[in-house]
């Protein structure tokens, strides 16, 4: 027993630090000033940086926390027309990469798209005689990243939601709550914890978009780290920069764990029955369908419905060979990392339970922020110490085998895979961990009193109640992989190349109409578990099982 | 209208099957009724239908001289005025104990929030508690602050789902007692639902006995015990058995174990063949009677056995003897009958 | 389970192979270059195996995988990029007497390490309804008052952008490109916005009348296949900026041969092929770019646009001032 506990540690430990390296990389930067670097930064852009990426964050978390949480509510508790479809249907824009959204809703709205274009001819305007929203800005840019980030926070709303114990609904009632109330009063902060985690995916996926706001025009800390490293050519004031973000991350992390601490959410009550829906009627029936509909409609409908319009223009060029082997390579990809994930992140989460240690809980907190440094930087971050490794292993074969063991790791689909865990397996931690923190540990002492074994608890106990939560952590992770950008870019080997770099280069090369088709790929490849996803949330509510 | 409850011919039937049938009483201002009887014979609907959280087909509820429902019209839960305690408590996770009481309370001054707080944790003895969160309390210590949270509003009527469901067995009649002299205090009217006699007795003032949807007898427990109305009456409360006898006149029944008299006359046509109602309190242990009785099984009870006598009949009979009498089985024992309520029930054909 | 994810993890991992090929790092898009790749490949029978990516980034791979990098090939999309991989020692000294005879010399390096394979300039773009031929003339005189809130141009944070000012600094000197920086963004009709194609689109429906672009950006909206585009460029004409002093600002695409290359013989041999007549007619035709040799015909549009003057400038001072320039246009306030 106390062997396997040491070496649990130890692999947590190992596993910790392998995927901090890039962290270090990053962080270690700051140990080395570049005083003239910064005095420029200070004297033109870095308040812009600041002061954008502030309100950034603010806006879409503002945002997307309203177009989630309330159809969450809405779709759980009530029944209305489509509110069935719309159950999953909410999550649709998840698969949508937020720079395709960027550009469609430009090619659209935008002042040589065609709704503007219209307008001037129907009304014989000239540009400056109306008032038209500008997409690309700050509003545009918050408004693409909320529609595209809010299925985060709805779906661990709605999961909070459907678990939550019909009980305690009914006993604030009986205190004098109408719905409203007891949404407000109870439901709500209950379902916080989870609610906050979903806020932080998306606070962290904000502060590490690129496309978005480079093509925007928006000066954030990406475009400021991007700018930085490659316009200045000083990669360790960049570096530097990554770092001032992950303070920002971290403060934001920790303001969040605070608000959680001392109520503790274990349910209270163990009975569970059928979650009774109340059939809405007339008027409040529209505002539900409505309020349900809007963020669907114009986070993913109509996109789509460009997209498809403009694939259907292009698709007998695009669909060839290449095509299906770029599909087939980034499925793949995502699967397996999204794999890896998970069963790490289960490790992770189980230490941590099993042996709550200080040290093991800050480790796999450390290991969270990944989700915070941007591609880019994770990217580098890899890059350079297992280019060292495999430097230095080839020096070392050279001088003692006179063999070349030329680049193992460095160039091939394992850098690139680590790079990815590196930055998506907060995902997945988090996602356990909140699904972990439900289940409580008397249930445990049972099962160890039963005689059954800490994997047997984990398999016949644990992993039943925790199906819908390891489902989204999959899918999560999947989703986050193809629509990937910036490392992928980077650190990808030769003749591989996937559905998100093709979409995105011809995006840039303001090709929309070619790069509709693997767009319209990437979405179709992630909505199906997205279904899946739904289904198993509502499928999990204890007491169906 | 005196009463502060008044159910009328309440009938509620979920998915074609009749759970409550014709169901009536009234409930004065300060009592307590215990709804009491086996899983599934519709207590626990009639308390959620009186909540609101049911719907009746037919009858009417009145709480406080007010028609909260009847089939075309429910007043919503929330505007009931009800109080409700749950079987498995349901305190708020992310409140702290005085916030769970006063949940209710927001509407009022600060002041009076303050008042009604004390007053209740003076009343229920949390002052111990009243900064921690729920998770951390014990389970009697939970079921008081959903007491306390529930009356916090004084409330109409206080519903208790099961209130002692949850709690260590020794502790139930006791803590039954005094949470009836808290009741009594606050003069909340009340209606609990239970399927433990026990938990009745200590309680209520009145108990309205279940079956299949329907009340079968509505009595204090002493009555219940001694005058049970129905064969399943006698059947569900106390210990018993049933011989069988013959009327002999209008206060006397013959039985196989002697002829038993009663106070007043029973009712029933001489010469009939009835059913008789031997509690084990009937039965006495006498080394100096004729009537003798084999043990065939003996319950020890810390004060006394209970042990199951057979006849040379074959019948069985119930009998409760100070436990320093220790029979072994199978040994004849001498016994006395000792009746004072004579409950017969004519036997069916 | 874990079975399975091993082997698909390992069919994931390609071995690069030692046969007849070349390994090339591309920051011009696939699309763009694929095809005449292709055609190499069915001419001489060497495979090519492609990564595309920003200048920047395979740059900065090429810097950290060092001598073991598996690349042979650089080819990028302008000179300042070429010239800052020359300053981190990256390539090698190429002798070809075909490159250096079919080049000349002020697009390619002194010492042979890098060379230009196609040429573009940076021009002016205006509305003809709106602004007359004789209000044009240099990239200084965009600074004129006139021009408020009627210039589009894109971020600063763009390659060809960079180059331009680096050029400007070259020209005439820190302080002056920065009064000009200055007052270029005075003049901005919006803050700088999207591509190349973009500020054609803008100036077509009137946000801008002047927009400072690409010249191979408009001839491909000319040919585009969507309509609207084509619709947009045919509202603009072009002009060449500068014609009585410098010429207009020239940039290349070019490429050079890392010293890390394992395939050198192949390497040049493609360089070489790249600037056969081949491919540089396919680059003017296709691409819409100037072929570096002069000799080589461009394609009809770029005809159409007439002979102009070409700014001389040695290219490989655009490299040394690209940082100065970034800088420069950050203190502009060129977002």
């Amino acid at each position: 027993m106390r062997s396997a506990f040491k070496t649990r540690n130890i692999m947590l430990v190992f596993l910790a630090s392998l995927f901090s390296i890039p962290l270090f990389v990053v962080l270690g930067s700051v140990l080395f000033p570049e005083k003239q670097i910064w005095a420029h930064l200070y004297d033109t852009v870095l308040f812009d940086y600041v002061g954008n990426s502030l309100s950034l964050v603010i806006g879409v978390g503002v945002i997307s926390l309203l177009l989630g949480v309330i159809p969450a509510w809405l779709v759980t508790m009530y029944r209305f027309p489509l509110s069935k479809q719309l159950e999953w249907a909410l999550l649709l824009p998840m698969a949508m990469p937020a720079y395709i959204i960027a550009y469609s809703y430009t090619g659209v709205l935008d002042v040589a798209g065609p709704i503007q274009t219209s307008l001037r001819e129907i009304m014989d305007w000239q540009y400056r005689d109306y008032w038209f929203p500008e997409v690309r800005s700050l509003g545009g840019a918050i408004t693409m990243l909320s529609l595209v980030l809010y299925p985060y926070i709805y779906l661990l709303a709605r999961a909070a939601f459907i678990e939550q114990s019909v009980c305690v609904l009914e006993v604030s009632r009986t205190l004098g709550c109408n719905a409203v109330d007891a949404f407000r009063r109870v439901a709500l902060p209950l379902a916080r914890p989870a609610i906050m985690v979903g806020l932080s995916l998306v606070v962290m996926e904000t502060l590490a978009d690129y496309g978005t706001v480079q093509y925007f025009g928006v000066s954030v800390f990406t475009t400021g780290i991007f700018r930085t490293w490659f316009g200045l050519g000083n990669s360790l004031a960049a570096a530097q920069l990554s770092a001032l973000l992950l303070v920002f991350v971290v403060m934001f992390l920790y303001l969040e764990k605070r608000s959680r601490r001392q109520a503790r959410f274990h349910h209270t009550s163990s009975r569970y029955s059928a979650l009774m829906q109340k059939q809405l009627h007339g008027g409040k029936a529209l505002i539900a369908l409505v309020l349900c509909a809007a963020p669907l409609t114009l986070g993913f409908i109509i996109p789509v419905m460009f997209l498809c319009d403009w694939a259907l223009e292009t698709y007998l060029v695009v669909l060839d060979k290449d095509f299906y082997l770029l599909l087939f390579h980034s499925l793949l990809l995502a699967f397996v990392t999204a794999l890896l994930a998970m069963l790490l992140a289960l490790f992770m989460a189980y230490s941590n339970r099993n042996d709550g240690s200080l040290i093991n809980r800050f480790l796999v907190r450390f290991v969270s922020m990944g989700y915070a440094i941007p591609g880019t930087v994770i990217a580098v971050g890899v890059l350079i110490p297992f280019a060292w490794f495999d430097n230095t292993l080839d020096a070392f074969l050279r001088q003692h085998f006179n063999i070349s063991s030329g680049l193992l790791i460095s160039g091939t689909v394992i850098t690139l895979v680590f790079a990815y865990l590196t930055r998506f397996l907060a995902v997945s931690i988090n996602t356990v961990e909140a699904a972990l923190v439900k289940i409580k540990p008397e249930m445990d002492e049972v099962a160890k009193i039963a005689g059954l074994r800490p994997v047997s608890i984990l398999k016949r106990i644990h992993m039943p109640m925790m199906r819908g939560s390891l489902l989204t952590a999959l899918l999560l992770v999947f989703i986050d992989v193809l629509k990937e950008l910036p490392a992928t870019l980077i650190l990808r080997p030769f003749n591989f190349n996937t559905l998100a770099v093709r979409t995105y280069e011809l995006a840039n090369e303001e090709r929309l109409a070619d790069a509709a088709v693997p767009a319209l790929a990437i979405v179709l490849a992630g909505i199906i578990p997205v279904i899946m996803i739904s289904n198993s949330i509502s499928r999990s509510r204890a007491g169906h099982e | 209208m005196n009463n502060t409850i008044e159910i009328k011919e309440l009938s509620v039937s979920i998915e074609g099957r009749s759970i409550l049938e014709n169901i009536s009483f009234g409930l004065q201002a300060a009592g307590i009724v215990c709804l009491l009887g086996p899983s599934g014979c519709g207590k626990t609907t009639l308390l959620r239908c009186i909540a609101g959280f049911e719907k009746q087909h037919q009858g009417e509820v009145w709480i406080k001289g007010v028609r909260v429902s009847n089939p075309a019209h429910q007043l919503p839960v929330e505007q009931r005025q009800i109080g409700m305690v749950f079987q498995d408590y349901a305190l708020f996770p992310h409140l702290s104990v005085a916030d769970n009481i006063t949940f209710a309370l927001n509407k009022q001054s600060e002041k009076a929030v303050k008042q009604r707080l004390d007053e209740l944790i003076e009343l229920l003895s949390l002052q111990k508690h009243i900064n921690k969160y729920p998770h951390s309390l014990s389970g009697g210590q939970q079921q008081r602050v959903a007491l306390a949270r529930a009356m916090a509003p004084r409330p109409g009527v206080l519903l208790l789902d099961e209130p002692f469901a949850s709690l260590d067995v020794e502790l139930r009649e006791q803590i039954a007692r005094e949470l009836r002299l808290i009741l009594k205090q606050d003069s909340i009217t009340t209606i609990m639902v239970s399927h433990n006699q026990l938990e009745a007795f200590a309680m209520a003032d009145v108990i309205g006995v279940m079956n299949n949807g329907q009340l079968s007898q509505w009595d204090n427990a002493f009555k219940l015990y001694h005058e049970p109305e129905t064969h399943e009456v006698a059947d569900f409360i106390g210990e018993g058995v049933f011989i069988s006898g013959e009327v002999i006149n209008e206060k006397e029944v013959k039985t196989e174990i002697g002829n038993i008299q009663s106070f007043a006359a029973h009712g029933v046509e001489q010469g009939k063949k009835v059913s008789v109602l031997i509690r084990p309190d009937d039965i006495l242990h006498d080394d100096d009677s004729r009537m003798t009785a084999r043990v065939r099984d003996k319950a020890f009870r810390g004060a006394e056995f209970l042990y199951t006598l057979e006849l040379e009949s074959g019948v069985r009979l119930l009998s409760l003897v100070p436990s320093h009498h220790d029979h072994p089985i199978n040994e004849p024992i001498g016994i006395r009958l000792e009746i004072d309520h004579l409950v017969i029930f004519p036997e069916e054909a | 389970m874990k079975k399975i994810i091993l082997i698909l993890v390992l069919v994931l991992i390609q071995q690069t192979s030692f046969a007849t090929e070349v390994n090339v790092y591309s920051a011009r898009k696939e699309a763009l270059i694929k095809p005449l790749l292709d055609q190499f490949t069915d001419k001489t029978g060497i495979e090519v195996n492609l990564v595309t990516g920003k200048a920047d980034t395979l740059l900065k791979r090429l810097e950290i995988e060092g001598k073991n990098s598996p690349a042979d090939l650089l080819l990028t999309v302008d000179v300042a990029r070429l010239i800052r991989g020359k300053q981190s020692g990256l390539f090698q000294k190429i002798n070809s007497e075909l490159l250096e005879k079919t080049i000349p010399e002020y697009y390619r390096d002194n010492a042979n390490e890098w060379f230009g394979l196609s040429l573009r300039s940076r021009v002016i773009v205006y509305a003809p309804d709106r602004v007359s031929v004789e209000e044009l003339g240099s990239y200084k005189s965009l600074t004129d008052k006139k021009w408020k809130n009627r210039l589009c141009v894109r971020s600063s944070s763009n390659v060809y952008n960079q180059s331009l000012v680096a050029a400007m600094i070259a020209n005439e000197g820190v302080e002056k490109t920065e009064q000009w920086a200055v007052g270029l963004v005075e003049n901005f009709a919006r803050k700088p916005k999207g591509g190349d194609r973009d500020q054609i689109k803008a100036v077509a429906v009137g946000v801008c009348d002047i927009a400072l672009v690409n010249t191979y950006y408009l001839a491909g909206m000319l040919e585009s296949s969507q309509k609207a585009q084509v619709a947009a460029a045919k509202k603009i004409k072009l002009f060449w900026p500068d014609q009585q002093g410098r010429g207009a600002h020239m940039n290349i695409s070019g490429a050079g041969i890392l010293k890390a290359a394992k395939h050198r013989q192949a390497a040049i041999q493609l360089l070489e092929f790249l600037v056969s007549d081949h491919a540089q007619q396919w680059y003017a035709k296709t691409n819409h770019e100037y072929s570096i040799n002069p000799n080589i015909e461009s394609s009809e549009i770029l005809e159409s646009w007439g002979e102009f003057k070409a700014d001389k400038l040695s290219l490989g001072l655009l490299g040394e001032y690209n940082a100065e320039a970034v800088m420069l246009m950050d203190r502009a306030g060129w977002k």
